[in-house]
């Protein structure tokens, strides 16, 4: 479990004024190009999705209306940057919630892809896929469990296709993700 | 293929921390004529890496559902988070053509194909759709009628709506009917439909431990007996993870925490050792005492 800790007095560095530089007007084609991202603009900001939140209501800072307002804005670096991002627990609570029909935690999740292309990687993330490519398990079952697995009666666990899973891997590109991953540049 | 025939599809968080829910499902499975054939080579269903790859996430998803493709058999799983993901891929690539050319690109360098030719059920889907409550019902030999629990259903059962199409998300009925059949009472409360907050757990303990919390004390305040959880992540949330809730918030709750197989099984007359109730971490004598 990682030692970070939200911190709302941060949030998204707030600022007065923004600047014109700050705004990536092509931000928002990038993030409806990722399956789930394309109905981002389709938001208008009603505010169901965040008050339906079950994260957003323990924390000071999470709301999903603001992180979608941030991506229609092209205010990128800011909302990749932002530890909120990864805060969503995909209950898809507000998916059915919508009145707009936007998949609002897929486009949260479009927004973590490219985060994580850009360099932003929380490190449970690396671990995971360094478990999975070795594995192929996203934990590491320890021998004593697999024990267990024997003294009750259990059939052992079955072998992935370690190869096939790494080929698979590479040919994505993900491989090289994970190795220059784990980066907890997300600002806390 | 028999009628009740599936491949057991279980998982990465079930081998490695919830043995319990993997003893009681066979052994209620195996009651109902439930026949369970191991699933070979799986990997990793995927969800987990969703937020870093949504590529790699659908393509994990879609190697494992080749593999049941070339055994020819349907895919039970125990977990919600598998079900939901191996669910959402198949409906995606049947429905989405440039999604499975995509996909079956990546697939092409280790020789598979999807074809979409297989189901995915979530084991109370399964206990739902196929056995159904009737047939559950004959095998019930001692009935709960002294215990009174409170359900919690695991999001990815149910949601998002459009995509898996099972119960009703916003007043779910299914995991009631299910408890109900075992004689047992189903108690209503607050934000019964809430998620336990696990998927956060990696990046922020805070937030999730007092969801959990909240929902606890809302059980605890219609005099729940145990919760019962078809969720290895929300049984973690719930029973793992409650002496921390109640060093951290400085409560007492005490509250047992089932795997809705371990409550079936009890009903339909199995031991507390063959349901391995001795593995959950808040003691469940309570609830045994009561039968």
């Amino acid at each position: 479990m990682s030692e970070r800790k939200e911190a709302p007095s941060k949030e998204f560095e707030a600022k007065a004024t923004l600047k014109i530089s700050d705004i990536d007007m092509r931000f928002k084609n990038e993030v409806k190009k990722i399956p789930g991202g394309e109905r981002l603009m389709i938001c208008f900001q009603c505010g169901t999705c965040t008050a339906d939140c079950p994260i957003a209501r323990f924390s000071e800072s999470y709301r999903p209306r603001k992180i979608l307002r941030m991506a229609q804005l092209g205010l990128k670096d800011m909302v990749l940057s932002s530890e909120q991002l990864w805060l969503c627990a995909a209950c898809y609570t507000c998916v059915d919630h919508c009145p707009q029909d936007v998949e609002i935690s897929s486009v949260i999740r479009a927004l973590r892809n490219i985060a994580v292309r850009e360099g932003y990687m929380p490190p449970v993330f690396k671990e995971l896929a360094a478990a999975i490519l070795e594995t192929g398990l996203a934990y590491r079952i320890p021998e004593l469990r697999l024990k267990r697995r024997q003294e009750a009666g259990l059939p052992q666990l079955p072998k992935a296709d370690l190869k096939s899973v790494s080929k698979l891997f590479n040919r994505i590109g993900f491989s090289k993700v994970v190795e220059k991953g784990g980066n907890s540049n997300a600002r806390a | 293929m028999p009628e009740l025939e599936y491949l057991l599809f279980l998982g990465c968080a079930i081998p490695y921390r919830v043995l319990s829910y993997e003893i009681s499902a066979r052994k209620v499975a195996e009651k109902l004529g439930i026949e369970l054939v191991e699933m070979p080579d799986y990997n990793c269903c995927g969800l987990p890496l969703d937020p870093a790859s949504h590529d790699v996430m659908l393509t994990l998803a879609t190697r494992n559902l080749c593999i049941a493709e070339k055994q020819g058999l349907n895919i039970m799983t125990l977990c919600p988070g598998c079900a939901g993901t191996l669910r959402k891929v198949n409906k995606m690539l049947r429905e989405d053509r440039h999604e499975r050319e995509k996909v079956n690109g990546y697939l092409k360098d280790v020789e598979l194909e999807f074809k979409g030719t297989i189901e995915v059920k979530h084991l109370m889907q399964v206990l739902a759709e196929d056995v159904g409550l009737e047939k559950i019902k004959e095998t019930i030999k001692k009935p709960l009628t002294n215990l009174s629990v409170a359900e919690h259903n695991g999001c990815h059962v149910v949601r998002p709506q459009k995509h898996i199409g099972f119960d009703d998300p916003e007043n779910p009925k299914i995991l009631k009917s299910l408890i109900e059949v075992t004689g047992a009472k189903c108690l209503d409360y607050i934000d019964e439909t809430e998620c336990c907050g696990a998927p956060v757990v990696g990046v922020n303990d805070k937030i999730p431990l007092s969801l959990a919390r909240d929902k606890l004390s809302h059980m605890k305040a219609v005099n729940a007996q145990a919760v019962i959880t078809v969720c290895p992540f929300c049984h973690m949330m719930f029973d793992t993870n409650q002496s921390r809730i109640e060093r951290m918030f400085n409560e007492t709750y005490g509250m047992p925490v089932l795997h809705y197989p371990q409550l079936l099984g009890l009903a339909m007359g199995f031991s507390p050792e063959e349901l391995a109730l001795k593995e959950l971490r808040v003691d469940a004598s309570k609830v045994v005492s009561l039968i």
